[in-house]
Formats: structure tokens, sequence, C-alpha cells
């Protein structure tokens, strides 16, 4: 018996060694809330529940995988992972699967994949690794190969069309020169130039993202069209009250009113049945999750390791930010799911391989503290 | 502390990150979270009211539940008009989701053709009836069959057992069981009932999905009796019928009263039409025209004429009247009798029907005493049935009446009535000088009528048109075996614009058993075509076999033995007036 004991305990030790619990903690806080609520948006139907679940498997399995691997060897498939990303997305590009109008899909036959979030990694991947291996203060001429290394995926995945993506994926490539260090000048630059880039972008923009930005200015100019989305949004929440309305009980969700709500809109779902009380409980476990990646990040031993870690945790960040304030009408509608809630596998498992590396920069963090 | 940084190996570089960046990213990002934190509190503390409101003004409706509508049955409790539960099955084309097979399994279970289904389906647009009305097991076969799209819904269709025998008396109900036409229409609040309303939760495509409370129950609209005894009005129908096709008329119309309550025992009209299926009827058709339709009474009307001149002591039944020589000019206008008579007495006015002598009666009276009678005996005035869209028919004021006026009018002319009211002023004559108020609904008990003449005028008249059914009156024809019958014939030519046409409304008015009337039925022949048109030939006959049947379905004790009947011999010269 102690025998087994001991075996137990050690395998046990192999599984957790590596394994961060208070990000671990925080993660399947979020999830648990995710599934629960993912039930009730999903009318009780367990089938969508059980998927996810699988999904969840596999993703804590690469998760324990790529944290037990050193952030030296990640870095080395950092331009594989970044070049394989780009190829993909060139073969979505030619083949992929037209979903709700939009090519962004992979058919494998067995399962189906979407490019763009393996680029989530491997970009900021990539972007650190060229940081890494030059050592130095960002100078103007890896400025511009930076961009270049960004501009590529974020162009194919933006004429998928997948906008919110892109936009995402283009600020995780930001995220990156920003703690790599990018002069403040430049980025006032850029923000003087995006500005100033505005007036021209907009003509470029599809009807629907021009009709969202101007919906997002006055959501009542067409509630029942391109409003509806925010409108029904903010009604579910704000018919929660403080307290919600409880589990299975959201009128809005359950008659059908609130629409995309076990995917982009689940915080609504949520929202509407749990209250205040529960949409600030799950700011605390956001922040809680993002706070120890933050810490993680400030430890890290290596610029490799800092620059992904940070850029993974602003990733994180702006996920759960930029989807929240949509649904609750601080942004215009963007297609971005709620990061660890909102059904989808590729997304769920892209998320615990961002954790997998955080746990691996934190296993092999500074042994002595700054 | 230093140390360690600047002595690491290249490959474990300390990073090189420009300081205040790291505090400054996780500032904003708390500043960020903050925002939420203070929407999700404006909107879900703050705002929350009107949200909520906003939330259930879009889940929570209030339906109206039609209430059943009370059925219309005949004296004995037969029903005339029925609502049954059915349902409608509809769909949005639109949002139709269904294999081809399951459309082949629905127009199935809707006993429709596929063809038929995917035409229905192919309308597109918001909202179709798939097809309405079915029965409740039709539509929950359909609704088993869950098609994403297909829809129904509760409804109530109202059916007639009576079809075209009772439709112009029962009417028909419209859209949501509503009274359209007939007494249907005239007693919409008694049979109606109130429609309640439930508070029910509907998802984002209206559909049901519970039903939260009952707001206020439907009030169960109640059961209406009518006057109407199926029997009869299955007999006077179809003589009715039967008499108009004989005679090529343009229309035709019977009245029957219970002289004792007042009550309308059947009244019929043809053509008529079927309120089960109203499909391309045309107006014409619906029209109730023994009530809603005048027409110029003819010598039917001579009777009150005579019955005024009696009351008023001016003449006896035994007086001589000189109709020689069938004609009376008065100004520029000239009276004209069918035959030549010469000296008649009052009794042979009416027997045979003379207008020359009915109009010498008249001119003997005051104006206004004339009109007083007729007046009192209801014409000029509504009948009062409750029906919709009587008519009152024209009797115009005594101060305007110049005399040839007064002399057409004894006979009939310049006045309008319509069958209902004509029959109803018989009523007079049938009891001792009473006119009974009419009623289209079941009355209990006899009702006291409103003494109008004399009891011995009445008498005296009921005797005079006893003599109109005997040979040497113009209408045997309306004799009744092993009944004694009175009446009067009319034979009217209609006005078309202002000016008389040979085209004659044939008319008969009687009542019998003679010695204690039970039933006065009026006939009316409208344009009759084939070859004949005197009321003593078209509309007596007619009269003949409806009071004969109806005295015999109803058990009235004969007052006359079973040979009583007397026709003269055939080709005998019928004397009539025009």
């Amino acid at each position: 018996m102690g025998k087994f004991f001991a075996l137990m305990a050690t395998i046990w030790e192999v599984l957790v060694r590596r394994v961060d619990s208070y990000l671990m903690a925080a993660a399947l806080a979020i999830v648990g809330i995710g599934l629960i609520t993912l039930f009730s948006a999903s009318d009780q139907n367990i089938s969508r529940v059980t998927s996810q679940v699988m999904s969840l498997g596999f993703a804590l399995l690469l998760m324990w995988i790529i944290a037990n691997i050193q952030p030296r060897q990640l870095a080395r498939a950092a331009l594989p992972l970044y070049i394989l990303g780009v190829l993909l997305l060139i073969a979505v590009a030619l083949g992929g699967t037209v979903v709700n109008g939009s090519r962004r899909w992979l058919n494998f036959g067995f399962a189906r994949f979407q490019p763009s979030e393996l680029m989530k990694i491997a970009l900021p991947l990539m972007l650190a690794w060229y940081f890494q291996k030059h050592e130095t203060r960002v100078r103007f001429r890896d400025f511009i190969l930076a961009v270049v290394l960004i501009a590529l995926p974020v162009w194919l995945i933006k004429r998928e069309p997948d906008l919110g993506t892109a936009l995402m994926i283009g600020a995780s490539g930001f995220y990156v020169l920003y703690l790599a260090g990018l002069s403040w000048k430049i980025m006032l630059g850029l923000l003087v130039a995006a500005a100033a880039a505005a007036p021209l972008v907009w003509p470029h923009l599809h009807d629907y993202q021009q009709e969202r930005i101007l919906t997002f200015l006055d959501p009542a100019r067409d509630p029942l069209g391109t409003g509806y989305h925010s409108t029904q949004a903010s009604i579910a929440l704000g018919s929660g009250g403080v307290i919600g309305k409880g589990w299975l009980n959201g009128t809005q969700t359950h008659l059908d009113f609130l629409p995309e709500r076990h995917t982009d809109f689940i915080f609504a779902v949520f929202g509407e049945e749990f209250g205040l009380i529960g949409s600030a409980l799950l700011l605390v476990l956001y922040l809680l999750l993002i706070g120890r990646a933050f810490v993680i990040t400030i430890n890290a031993s290596t610029l490799f390791a800092r620059l992904t870690a940070g850029a993974i945790t602003l990733m994180f960040f702006s996920y759960a930010f930029v989807n929240m304030a949509m649904v609750s009408g601080l942004l215009p509608i963007v297609g971005v799911p709620l990061p660890l809630i909102s059904f989808g596998g590729t997304a769920l498992v892209s998320l615990f391989i961002g954790l997998g590396i955080l746990m691996s920069v934190q296993a092999n963090r500074k042994l002595v503290k700054t | 502390m230093k140390s360690p940084r600047t002595t690491h190996s290249a490959a474990n570089a300390t990073p090189k990150l420009p300081r205040l960046r790291a505090p400054l990213v996780f500032g904003g990002l708390l500043i960020l979270l903050l925002g939420l934190l203070g929407r999700s509190l404006y909107l879900q503390r703050i705002d929350n009211d009107f949200l909520q409101e906003q939330g259930s003004s879009r889940y929570s409706r209030e339906i109206d539940v039609p209430a059943h509508r009370g059925r219309i049955v005949d004296r004995f409790g037969d029903p005339l008009a029925i609502s049954t539960p059915v349902k409608a099955v509809w769909a949005w084309p639109d949002q139709v989701v269904a294999t081809p097979d399951q459309l082949r399994a629905l127009a199935a279970a809707l006993e429709m053709t596929p063809a038929a289904l995917n035409q229905k389906l192919a309308q597109g647009g918001d909202f179709v009836y798939v097809k309405k009305p079915v029965a409740p097991e039709v539509a929950d076969r359909a609704a088993a069959l869950k098609i994403k799209g297909v829809h129904d819904e509760n409804e109530y269709w109202r059916y007639y057992p009576g079809g075209e025998v009772m439709s112009h008396v029962v009417g028909f109900t419209g859209d949501h069981d509503v009274g359209q036409e007939g007494l249907e229409l005239a007693q919409q609040s008694w049979l109606g009932g109130k429609r309640g309303s439930r508070r029910v939760i509907i998802n984002r495509r209206g559909e049901i999905v519970e039903d939260v409370k009952s707001i206020r129950a439907p009030q169960e609209g109640r059961d209406l009796a009518l006057s109407i005894d199926s029997r009869l009005q299955y007999l006077a129908f179809r003589e009715i019928k039967a008499a108009v096709d004989a005679n090529k008329a343009h229309a035709g119309a019977v009245v029957m009263l219970d002289v004792k309550t007042g009550e309308v025992l059947a009244l019929a009209n043809w053509p008529s039409y079927n309120p089960n299926n109203r499909v391309r009827v045309t107006r014409d058709k619906m029209r109730n025209r023994a009530l809603i339709d005048t027409f110029e009474p003819g010598s039917t009307l001579k009777p009150f004429t005579i019955a005024a001149a009696l009351d008023a002591g001016k003449v006896r039944p035994g007086s001589i009247i000189d109709t020689a020589p069938g004609t009376l000019t008065i100004g520029r206008a000239t009276i004209h009798d069918a035959h030549r008579e010469g000296a008649l007495t009052v009794e042979q006015v009416i027997q045979k029907s003379s207008n020359v002598g009915a109009a010498k009666i008249a001119l003997s009276l005051p104006a206004e005493t004339m009109w007083q009678t007729l007046s009192a005996t209801g014409f000029g005035a509504t009948p009062m049935t409750g029906f919709p869209g009587e008519v009152s028919g024209r009797l115009r004021p005594a101060k305007s009446w110049r005399p040839i006026e007064q002399a057409t009018m004894a006979f009939g002319h310049g006045i309008s009535v319509n069958l209902v009211q004509l029959a109803r002023a018989y009523t007079v004559f049938a009891t001792d000088g009473e006119l009974k108020p009419v009623s289209l609904l079941k009355v209990d008990g006899a009702i006291a009528g409103r003494p109008v003449i004399s009891a011995d005028t009445a008498r005296a008249v009921r005797r005079m048109l006893e003599m109109v059914v005997l040979p040497g009156g113009t209408a045997p024809k309306a004799q009744v075996a092993g009944y004694r019958v009175a009446g009067k014939t009319g034979t009217a030519h209609k006005l078309e614009g202002r000016v008389y046409v040979d085209k004659y409304v044939s008319s008969f008015v009687g009542f019998a058993p003679a010695s204690n009337p039970r039933l006065v039925i009026a006939i009316m022949i409208d344009e009759p075509a084939g070859g004949q048109y005197y009321g003593g030939t078209v509309a007596a006959p007619v009269f003949s076999s409806i009071m004969g049947a109806a005295l015999r379905l109803l058990g009235v004790p004969p007052d006359a033995p079973i040979d009583n009947v007397v026709l003269p011999p055939d080709g005998a010269d019928v004397r009539e007036e025009t």
C-alpha cells in the first residue's frame, strides 16, 4: 500500500511540477463558470457541454506538455510555427471552408481547424524570438521588419474576413513591440498615423462593419436591424439586476432574443442569470488570472520569455475586455469570443497553450528576485 | 543585487526592458477592468428597471382568448348555429425547414395534395394559412411532425345545420366568429360573450412558450332560442322555393305568425344561400326580403280600409256600394275594376276585390281616420323584430293626401310594406281587433295585443275574408281541407321609377282556422313570369298547402268537414283585381 501511495505521489509530483497552481485555479474556475453558462445558453443541451469538455481535456494535455518544455526550446519552434501559420492561412484563402460567409476554417475531415488561432500564439513567439536573437533595443530596421511580420498574417485574416481576430492578432504583435521597448516617439507617431488614416480606411470597410460602428455610436438608430445584437445584450445584462434571474432562468436567453448566445454573447447570458454579483465575480477571476500572468511576466528570466509572457498576458486581457465591453455596449460589435467561456474548441486550446507557455516561463523564472 | 544581472551569460541574459512600462500596463489594465465593472454596475443596478421593462416588453404578451359563442336554437332547442373548436394551421414560409418527405407527410396529415401545400408555401412572405379550419386531431397530427415554421392556433368554426333553409333569419358570422348578418349580427352581444385574455411568454419568433396566467377568463356566449319552428320552416321553405320555380318568378317570401303570441314560426325566402359555404354568394341571395324589402301590397290592404269605415260607422257589412260602370274618375285619373260588377255590398267589395268599391268607401272617410287605422295596424313603422335592416315601409302623413291618393291607397297603392308587417297587421282580424307584437325570439305564453279596431269590426271583416276563398271569391285555391280559412289576395303592378309596368307582385295573406285562428301566413311572389300572375292563382295555392300542412302538424282541431273544399269548375273565370 505504501508503495502504491508513493507511486501516486510521484505521478502527482510529475503532473504538477511545472503547473502553476494560481493560474490553474483561476483558469479552471473561469472554465467552470463557462461550462455552467454554456449549459444554460445551449438550452440545456448537454452535447455542447460535453463537446467543450472534450476540447478542454485536449487543451489541458497540450498545456501540460508545453509547460514541460523549456522556453529555450519554445523559442526554437517560433520560426517554424510562424511559417506554418502563414502557410495554413494561405491554404485557408485558397481552399478554406466557408461558414456564415467567412472563409476561416480548414477542414481535415476528422476535425476543423482555424489557423488564425495558431497565429495568436505563433506571432508573439516569432517576434519575441526575433528580439531575443538580436538582444538589443529595437532599432528602426527591426521595427520595420516586425511590422511586416505582423502585417502579413493580419492581412490574411482580415480578408477571410475576420476583422476582430485580425485586430486582436495585430494588437498581440504590437504588445511585443511595446514590451520590447519600442520608442515612445514611434508609438506616438503610429497613433497619429492611425488617427489620420481613419477617414481613409472608412470607405474600405465592409458595409456591415460601417453599420456596426454607426450602430455603436447610436444603438437606437436601428434596434431591429443592426442595433439588435447590442440592444438585446444590454437588455439581457441589465434585466439580470443585482442578483440575476438565476441559472437557466434568463428570459432573454431562453426565449431566443439574445443572438450568438453560446459564443460571442455568452457574457450576456451569464450576466442575466447571475446578475451584478456574478459579473463582478467573473471580473475578479479574470483580474486574478491576468495579475498572476503579470507576475510571471515580470519574473521571466529571458527577454524571449518575458516578451512572450507579456504578449500572452495582454492578449488574454484584450480578449476578455473587448468581449465584455462589446456585450455591455462600450465597444462596437466585433467577433471576439470571451476567453475560457465562449463555446469553441480551437480558441480553448490556443488559450490553454498560452497558459502552458506562461507556466513554462514561470518554471524557468529568475531564481533571485530583483 | 546588481551583480547577478551583469554576470549572466548571453543565453540567460537579463532582459533590458525600459522601466515604467510594466506598472503602466498593469495600471492601464486595472482602469479598463474598473470601467467594465462600472458599466456592469450601471446596466445591472442603475439602469436595471428600465432594461427589465424592456426585457419583459419583449417576451411578455397579453393574448386574447376567444369565448365560445352561444348556440342559436329553434323553439324546441334544435340547433341552428353551433360553434365547434377547430384549428387553423399556418406557417412562416420563410422559416419553414423541411425535407420533401416531411412536406409529403404534412400534406397527408392535412388531407391536401403535396402540390397544393407547396403552392401555399411558395407564396413566401411572413404569414400564410396552410389550411383552416381543420379538426383538432388533424392539426395535432400535423404538429406531431414538428416541422420548423409550421404552427397552429385555436379558433371556432360556426356551423349552420339548417343551411339555406334558415340562413336568412339566422345570418352568419365573419372573422373571429363575430356576427355579420341576420340575428347573428343583431344578437352579437348575447351570443358572443366576452373574450378573455391571458398573459403568456413568447420567444423571438412569437411562439408561445409558456402560459403564465389568466388575466380575465373568457365569458361564454349564451344560447339564443328563436321563435322559429324548424318543421314549419322547412315546410314553408320547400313550398316557397317550389312556387318561385313553378311561376318562373324573380323571388318569393313567406311569413308564418303564431296568432296567440305574435311569434314568427317560419320566415323563408327564395332565392337563398348556404351559410356554410359563402364562396361566390351574391348579396342579392343574402337578402331577407320579408323584412328588408318593401313592395306595394295592392288589394291585401283593402280589409283595413273597410275596417276603418266600419269602425267609423260610415258603412255596415250589408251597405250597398255602386261600383258601376267599373270605373271611377277623380280629377284626371281613373280607377278601374277588372270586371264590371254593378252594385255590391261591402262584403262583396272584399270578396270580389273591387277597386272602385274600396275607393268609394275610402273617400267616405276623413283622410285622418283612414291614416289612423293604417298607422295603428303597424304600417309605416318597423315591425320591431330587432332584425338588422328591417324597414318601415312608407305611409305618408294624412295631411299630404290628395283625394286620388286616398282612393288608390284604399286598394294598396301609394303605400309600401314589408311582408312581416303585412302578416302582423292581419292579426287584428285573426284576433278580436288586437295587433300582436311580432318576435323572432321564443316567447313564453300568449302575449296581449294592442286593441286597434273594435271586436265587432274584426269579426265582420273576418267573415268577409272567409268569403274571399269561397266560390265567387278571388281565391278558392286558398281553401284547406278540414279548416275554415280567411284571407285576401293581392296582385299589384310594380313601379319602375315612377311608372307602373306589366310586372306584378302576387300575394296572399290569410289565417286559419277561421273559428279560432292560430296561424297567419303571408305569401309574396315577386314577378311571376309563368303566364299566371293573379294572387288567387299564384300565391293562394302556396298558402293552402303551407297552411294545411302546418295546421295538421300542429295538431289543430279541424273546424270544418273534411270535404269542405269547393273549387269552381275548371276554366271558370277567376275574378281578380289588379
